[in-house]
């Protein structure tokens, strides 16, 4: 229904707004509850920044703007913890089982919706089901296998169970699942190896799943608590949730440290976020094939 | 270039044989269409002489090699997807040199051939668009483009025009005969248009159920089809195919039409061989219609009565459905001439391009040639 703005005779239409912007009564829900998720979310990392300018005597109020904001919990937390080895840790961790997912779980996706070989079914669901055990349950194997490989105390030891997962096959064959044959088989009459037709063909038109698997695993690892926790006792190899909780002790927990190691650690996942978001929504997928 | 050969090639999915022992020798540069319905194993064929299907069983050889066991890239052969298969996130340019630089050829060669390609299909100014910027007539050359560069020995063409607009087809269908007469190499293409298949071919091969129907020149085909399946899928409008009763004396045969309808077939008791009921096939363009009474001079008594059923004006014909008997047929009229429904023309059949086949094969038994009679009921 549209409403000539200046007709004088007609009666106004309730959901044209003054400025003639037409406004459903839906959209004014769904942007009520959004913004209500929104402020949901944002709380508490407005208050995790807000707490961390504070002095420690400040940190029970609820005031959001510190009355005498200070950088001294960041200054502490690098100079008397060891929280930049931390924070090197986590890092290192996190982007060498990213990148080895991305490898594996791609290599292995692809291979699985693009082959065709007896006992394929079966290999897909035994890698699923993996997916439904819990990590509760795996963390005492995963600790006798450490503890006989000796690989307790190591970088190898915090990141080995994470270096395949199951949920990142599934979502890469799906999604290689819909990639055209014709493409492949295009490249395979134009010359190219198997190898190099995922690495140079097939990998490229699943980038926005490549992004998203990015996102989740760096983030899972990221934030990584229980596994990094039990397979190293040496402080220098905490990762950074685990350090983080090494300021929480069994009287008293130094919130404002916490809260200033908690910021910074949000700073990396901005960034894996942001850069590749876009990717996501970009799907070009299909964009050289009439279908 | 090479010539390719087939012999007894056969494809099997488990119990299913797709394709029955097929054999086909194709020339050096000869063009050929394998055309036919979906499901006939066309373009499986292609694929096994691509090397992405397997073969299980016969041979194929491509310039005298066996290649069964070869890898496609191992082929020498250059193949145009249906879909095109344009690489998204590469330029028109990367597209095209794709398969040089898997082979790894020196930079400078690669610009050469690339742009070579890109001026033969009209591409320079595209170079570097991505696919999604392209029609479908311009991703089309450059699938083509992608396959000349390669200098292959055989082009293969998987049903590379269905994907675009008549106007488009037609156009493109043009362009892939032109750039034959510029390349000169062997072309093996599938199509289930029977147009292109007219149009491009130096030689068509038709499959039905895995096998092949009939092959030979284009003209051959449509003037002398060897069964009913061919003769109602080659040719546009598609041929009458009516069965109709047999009436034979000592020599000469009367082929009963329904209605009181007879066409007289001189000499033809032989050709019929004693069956007293055949299929007959008369192409809308060889059955003429006229309105009533103006049969034409010298047509004398050769001529039909039928009332219409519909007229279809095309401009400067007009396709006439018509019913004899208990049967409707196609037949062509002048374009001025729109009969309306419900009246009754006269309808006059070529002599000489009668087609006959036998009702429990659908094999020829007798074609262009054999002189018929009207005998007016």
């Amino acid at each position: 229904m549209s409403t000539p703005l200046n007709a004088p005779s007609a009666p106004r239409d309730p959901f044209v707004a003054a400025s003639g912007v037409r406004t459903r009564p839906g959209l004014v829900v769904a942007w009520t509850l959004l913004m209500m998720g929104g402020i949901a979310m944002m709380v508490p990392l407005v208050y995790m920044v807000a707490t961390s300018l504070k002095f420690p005597h400040e940190v029970y109020d609820l005031n959001i703007i510190p009355k005498e904001p200070t950088f001294e919990n960041y200054i502490y937390i690098f100079k008397n913890t060891r929280f930049g080895l931390w924070f090197v840790n986590s890092l290192v961790t996190s982007t060498f089982v990213t990148i080895s997912v991305l490898f594996f779980d791609s290599l292995i996706g692809y291979t699985l919706a693009k082959f065709k070989f007896r006992g394929r079914e079966i290999v897909f669901i035994a890698i699923l089901t993996t997916l439904m055990i819990p990590t509760e349950m795996l963390v005492v194997p995963w600790y006798i296998m450490a503890k006989n490989f000796g690989w307790l105390n190591s970088y190898w030891g915090i990141m080995f169970p994470g270096l395949m997962t199951g949920f990142g096959v599934f979502l890469m064959r799906q999604f290689f699942s819909g990639i055209p044959d014709d493409y492949i088989h295009a490249a395979r009459v134009d010359g190219l190896g198997e190898f190099r037709i995922w690495w140079v063909v097939a990998m490229p038109l699943v980038a926005p799943a490549l992004s998203a698997l990015t996102i989740f695993t760096f983030l899972g690892n990221w934030t990584a608590f229980l596994w990094p926790l039990i397979a190293t006792n040496d402080r220098g190899l905490y990762t950074m949730p685990v350090g983080l909780a090494s300021f929480s002790g069994e009287y008293l927990t130094d919130w404002e440290l916490i809260m200033a190691g908690a910021t910074i650690a949000t700073l990396p996942t901005l960034v894996v976020f942001l850069v590749f978001q876009r990717y996501i929504i970009r799907g070009v997928v299909l964009a050289g094939i009439k279908g | 270039m090479a010539e390719l050969s087939l012999r007894d090639v056969v494809k099997r999915y488990g119990d299913i044989d797709i394709v029955h022992g097929i054999s086909l020798d194709i020339a050096d540069g000869e063009f050929v269409v394998i055309v036919g319905p979906s499901g006939c194993g066309k373009s499986t064929t292609l694929r096994m002489i691509a090397g992405l299907e397997s073969l299980s069983g016969g041979t194929i050889s491509i310039g005298g090699r066996v290649v069964n066991t070869l890898e496609p890239k191992e082929r020498n052969i250059a193949m145009v997807f249906q879909n095109y298969a344009l690489y998204p996130h590469m330029t028109v340019f990367r597209n095209i040199a794709f398969g040089l630089y898997a082979a790894r050829l020196p930079k400078a060669e690669i610009e050469l051939r690339v742009r070579k390609a890109a001026t033969l299909l009209g591409l320079t100014d595209l170079l570097d668009r991505r696919p999604s910027a392209l029609s479908g007539g311009q991703r089309q050359r450059v699938a083509m483009g992608r396959a000349i560069v390669r200098d292959p020995t055989v082009f293969l063409f998987d049903e590379p025009l269905s994907n675009l607009d008549a106007q488009l087809r037609g156009q493109m269908r043009t362009e892939i005969k032109r750039l034959h007469h510029t390349i000169r190499t062997t072309i093996v293409y599938v199509t289930h248009d029977q147009v292109e298949a007219m149009t491009l071919a130096d030689r068509i091969v038709i499959m039905r159920d895995g096998r092949i129907e009939q092959m030979g020149h284009p003209l051959d085909v449509f003037h002398h089809p060897a069964s009913t399946f061919v003769a109602g899928f080659i040719g546009t409008p598609k041929m009458n195919l009516v069965e109709v009763g047999v009436q034979a004396d000592a020599a000469d045969a009367r082929l009963d039409l329904g209605g009181g309808a007879a066409l007289g077939l001189p000499q033809g008791a032989a050709r019929i061989g004693g069956r007293s009921r055949i299929i007959l096939g008369i192409r809308p363009d060889d059955l003429q219609i006229r309105p009533v009474g103006q049969a034409g001079a010298g047509d004398g008594v050769r001529h039909l009565s039928g009332e219409v059923v519909l007229s279809e004006p095309l401009g400067s014909t007009t396709q006439v459905i018509s019913r004899i008997g208990g049967s409707e047929w196609i037949g062509m009229s002048d374009g001025h001439f729109i009969p309306t429904p419900g009246s009754r023309i006269t309808m006059i059949p070529d002599a000489r391009r009668l087609h006959l086949f036998d009702i429990a094969t659908g094999k020829a038994i007798a074609d262009g040639g054999t002189e018929v009679g009207t005998h007016l009921g």
